[in-house]
Parts: C-alpha cells; structure tokens; sequence
C-alpha cells in the first residue's frame, strides 16, 4: 500500500474532489483542449498571458484523480510566470515523471508539483499526469502563434 | 503426463456426475498460480484476453518442437505433418461451431479481422449507394469501423439499433430499421463492455424474414456459450482464439459456402490461388481463396487444444459455474452504496461493469491492482456504447470458468478499500 499512498496523497486527493481554477477562462488569450482517447480523459486548459507572462490560468473538463489534481495544481503554478519560466516548468515535471533516477534536480522550482513523484511508478498513468501539460504546451503555441499572426 | 482436466474429462465421460472442481481446474493454469505486487494473481481480465491452460501450452510447443513446417504442398514428412495438423484444428473448429462444412471455417487472426474480411468483400461486392448496413449500439470497434469504412466508400448508411439502460437491445426498433435497403446486419453475439447476451436468434430470424444475411461477432460468446451456427442460422460468425483460451493471433471466420464462393478473394498471394500467369490469375478453393500467405499454424494448432479442453468441462458446467460468479458478484457489488453497476440485462455472460461514486475507472484499476486484482477501466473499445450510457469509462471485472467465490471477495474487499481511499 505504500507505493499507492505515494501515488494517491492527500494533496492529490483534495485536488481531485475540488478542483481549483476550475473554470472558463472568460478574458483567456489562448487556451487549447487535451484528450486521451485511451481514457477518455479530457481538459480545456484557458490562459491569459499578458506581455509574455501568464496573469491567469484555468482549466475544465473530466478525467481521474492523476489527470484532475494535475490539472488543478498547474493551473495554481502558472500565475505570474513568463513564458519561459513555464516552458521551463514543463521541462522540469516532465523529467519527474519519466526520469529514471531519483533525482530531484529541478526539484525546488516544482514545489508542491514533487507530490507528483509518485506517479513514475505508475508508468501508465504517467500520461494523466501529463495530460494538462501537454494541453498547457498547445496553448502556448497556439498563442504565440496568434501573436506572429497578428 | 496426466492433468487433472484429464482426470476430471475421463470421469465425466461416463455416467458419472462429476462436481465442478474449481481448483483442479485452476491447477491447468500456471500463470495463475503466481504473486503480483505481494499478492495472488486475481485475473478477473477475461473480457479482454483469457489464460491458457498447459494443453494449449503444450500443443504450440508440439507443434514447433517436433512438426514445424510450411503447410500445403510440401512433399516432405514434416510438410505432412503439419498440414495434416492445420487441417485438423480446421475440422475441430466446424464441428465446435457446428459448422456443415470444414470449407467453411476460415481461418484468420482474430474477429476483427473476420469482420474486416466480411466488410472488404461481401461488402464492397453487394453494399451500394444508399444502401444500409444495421449494426448495433452495443458493438465493439471491430464491429463499426469495418462497416464505417464500407460505408464511406460506398455512399452507403451505417444505422444503429438502440438500446434501453438495461444494455439490451430493442427489437422492435431493429424490425423499423429493416428495411429493402438493409443489406447486413452485423451484431455483437455477448457484449464485451457489459455481459449483454443478444437475442441473436430472433435478429437472425427477422434478418432472414427480408433476405438480409448476418455476421454474428462471437468473440465474447465463445468463452461461456456453446456456440451452434446451424441453429444460430447466422450466415457469418467470427470467433478469436485468445479470449477462448486459445493463443493470439488466431481467429476463425465461418461463413456460408455459397456465400463465401461467390465472394471475390481478400487478400492476394501465395496459398489463395490456382494457378498464376502474369495475364491472369485463377484463385483456389475454399477455404484457401481466403487464406492468403503462410497462415498461423501453431495458432490454429493451440485453437484446437483449446476447443478440446473447453469441451472437457463442458459449456454446461462453465455456465453453471459462472453463471454463480455472476450472481454473487452481482449481489455484492450492488451491496456497496457508492457502486453503480452498468449493464443489466436479463441474458448476461459473467462481464460485470461498474462505476464507482467520485472515482474515475482509473483510480479504481490502479488500486485494485496493488491488491493483485486485474480489471480493465475505460471504454472498452465501445466508445458509442459509453456515450450513450452517459459514461466516459467503467471499471470492468469479466470472470472465466477458472474464477473463484474467493477471488469475488478479494474484487468487494478492493472496491471498499477504492472508496476508503477516496473517502
């Protein structure tokens, strides 16, 4: 049971059942939707980026405990971040997740994000986790790509 | 070396009654006397492929350490051997499926190819523009992509018999649909997702009634139903050897001679033809017109073993006994007020889908597995089935014969232990 309290901390747990900036993203400058066909798990990631930093960030749609918490605790990790930093961001969780080693480089930028740790026993449910992240990564295309176009 | 099967399949031979001996049963397994995670194997998976019993192990290793070859046209002793034991799971496949002719039996890789083959000739030889093909809405992938893409090609409509919350279909709304323009009805036999029995017989019979032919997908029928297509009076039935104790990679297709003669070949190559000329080429009989290139032999090979070792115990006592898995597991499940079962037919195979309250199926696999308890979560590959439930995904637990009353318990102790950890 240990890996599985791993996997499902109380952080994750409160997460799942509420959500938070869970919601449309009335004033959003890009936002894009994720989907696993595999699961059926589905999230529209809403940001508002304001001279390349992230003034807000939500989300809405359904998926698991993995998928949901990821998503909301993200969604709380963005606010007040540049572009880059974000990029940066992705760079650093996606690394938790698949890294072989126990290495917690990066690991004072993730912050509470480390909760995730867990999951990289799980390798199938890694793509929940990340799920909200990759949706986040199309939504910044999609805005830069506004931008040039504008 | 004698196997308890054995034991047991030479007792019932006589009058005598034999009890059904889970355990003994279970000892034919070995991959199922193994720890996961610190816990006994509780494989309750079935829906999605089923163990193989030593007899099935055996024979594929048989087959390759002692008759290997290519089949047909060898002029060596291996070569007969071979042949001689390919053909011979073609005959035990008719008459498992009580086939009227060994011709009849194709072999091919799983349903989802039989379907496929059904789609990209009787298909693409008698559907038109306009034309309709009834499918239904408890169908599997396998069972609506095929016809989709038939579809498409040829300007024609795919319709779908609906279903009441139960998981049942509505006969008297597949009557409406049949129409002049129906040209096939392709239906699952036993739903994979929820354990529905289809009333195959009566969607035959009505099929028939307007001339329209039949695919019956038997995939999930074939591990827990005894399977007859003379009384089914089906025109085509598709069977996969893995979900039947069998390996992978290996299926068979029935189909009616005259309608399997009249359709053109599905794939080209070596083994399908009669003779070849760079001007033309005269194709082979059946059942090889179908059976392009070097075929699954040790696949056909295992699928025989397995047909006989499911005809060891029976259909019979297999219903008997699952048909007691169900109803436990049924009962206990429905016992836990956050668990929502899915799929309530009358005629049910032992597939039990359920949800639980606030927790993704996910979540719910995920922990079941730390206890050693293989279920599937997510669509089933039923996508339109689970959108017209209102559903995204549903924790599935499909029993087999070799299933136990104990195995039920450790499923109800893990689910309480999901809602604890949720709680």
């Amino acid at each position: 049971m240990s890996d599985l309290r791993d996997l499902y901390q109380e952080m994750i747990l409160d997460h799942c059942k509420r959500p938070r900036n869970f919601h449309k993203l009335e004033e959003a400058s890009t936002c894009a939707e994720g989907h696993n066909p595999l699961c059926g798990d589905r999230f529209t990631v809403y940001l508002n980026i304001k001279d390349g930093v992230v003034e807000d960030a939500s989300f809405q749609g359904g998926g698991c405990a993995i998928s949901t918490a990821s998503a909301s605790m993200m969604t709380e990790s963005l606010k007040g971040k540049t572009i880059t930093e974000v990029q940066d961001l992705f760079q650093k969780f996606h690394k938790l997740l698949t890294s072989e080693s126990d290495s917690q480089e990066g690991a004072p930028d993730l912050g509470k994000l480390l909760v995730f740790s867990g999951v990289r026993e799980f390798p199938v449910r890694v793509k929940c986790a990340t799920l909200a992240w990759h949706t986040l990564r199309a939504a910044l295309e999609e805005g830069l790509k506004t931008v040039t176009t504008e | 070396m004698t196997t308890g099967r054995q034991n047991l399949a030479r007792r019932s031979g006589s009058d005598v009654k034999t009890v059904y001996d889970v355990q003994e049963i279970r000892a034919d397994f070995p991959i199922l006397h193994q720890t996961v995670r610190g816990k006994p194997l509780i494989y309750l998976d079935n829906a999605a492929t089923s163990q193989k019993p030593k007899a099935v192990l055996e024979a594929v290793n048989h087959f390759y350490t002692h008759d290997n070859s290519n089949v047909h046209r060898g002029v060596h002793v291996l070569s007969e051997r071979a042949t001689r034991a390919f053909e011979q799971a073609r005959l035990r496949a008719r008459q498992f499926i009580n086939a009227p002719e060994a011709r009849e039996i194709i072999f091919v890789r799983g349903s989802t190819e039989g379907v496929n083959l059904v789609a990209q000739t009787y298909g693409r030889q008698n559907v038109g523009p306009g034309d309709e093909i009834l499918i239904s809405t408890l169908e599997h992938h396998s069972n609506i992509v095929p016809w989709q893409m038939l579809c498409e090609e040829k300007q024609a409509r795919l319709r779908v018999i609906p279903i009441n919350d139960e998981g049942e279909i509505l006969l008297d709304e597949y009557e409406k649909l049949l129409s002049e323009k129906t040209k096939l009805v392709a239906m699952i036999h036993v739903s994979n997702s929820l354990g529905t029995i289809n009333p195959v017989r009566r969607v035959v019979e009505l099929a028939h009634l307007r001339g329209v032919p039949v695919l019956l997908d038997g995939a999930q029928a074939a591990p827990h139903l005894k399977i007859d297509v003379q009384e089914l009076g089906c025109d085509f039935y598709t069977i996969s050897g893995h979900k039947m104790f069998g390996p992978t990679g290996i299926g068979v297709l029935y189909g009616r001679t005259e309608l399997l003669d009249a359709m053109p070949p599905y794939q080209g190559g070596g083994e399908m033809i009669r003779s070849v000329s760079f001007e033309k080429t005269t194709y082979n009989q059946l059942p090889h017109k179908f059976e392009a290139g070097t075929p699954n032999i040790s696949g056909a090979v295992g699928l025989g073993a397995a047909m006989n070792y499911i005809s060891s115990i029976g259909y019979e006592a297999i219903a008997a006994h699952e048909h007691d898995l169900l109803e436990y597991a049924t009962a206990q499940l429905t016992s836990i007020p956050k668990v929502r079962l899915v799929g309530t037919a009358r005629q049910k195979a032992s597939v039990i889908s359920f949800t639980i309250e606030g927790v993704h199926a996910h979540d719910v696999g995920t922990i079941l597995d730390q206890d050693g308890i293989a279920v599937r979560a997510g669509h089933h590959c039923t996508q339109p089935l689970m959108e017209r439930l209102g559903l995204d995904a549903t924790a599935r637990a499909s029993f087999a014969f070799y299933n136990t009353r104990e195995e039920v318990d450790a499923l109800v102790e893990g689910v309480h232990r999901v809602i604890e950890v949720f709680d």
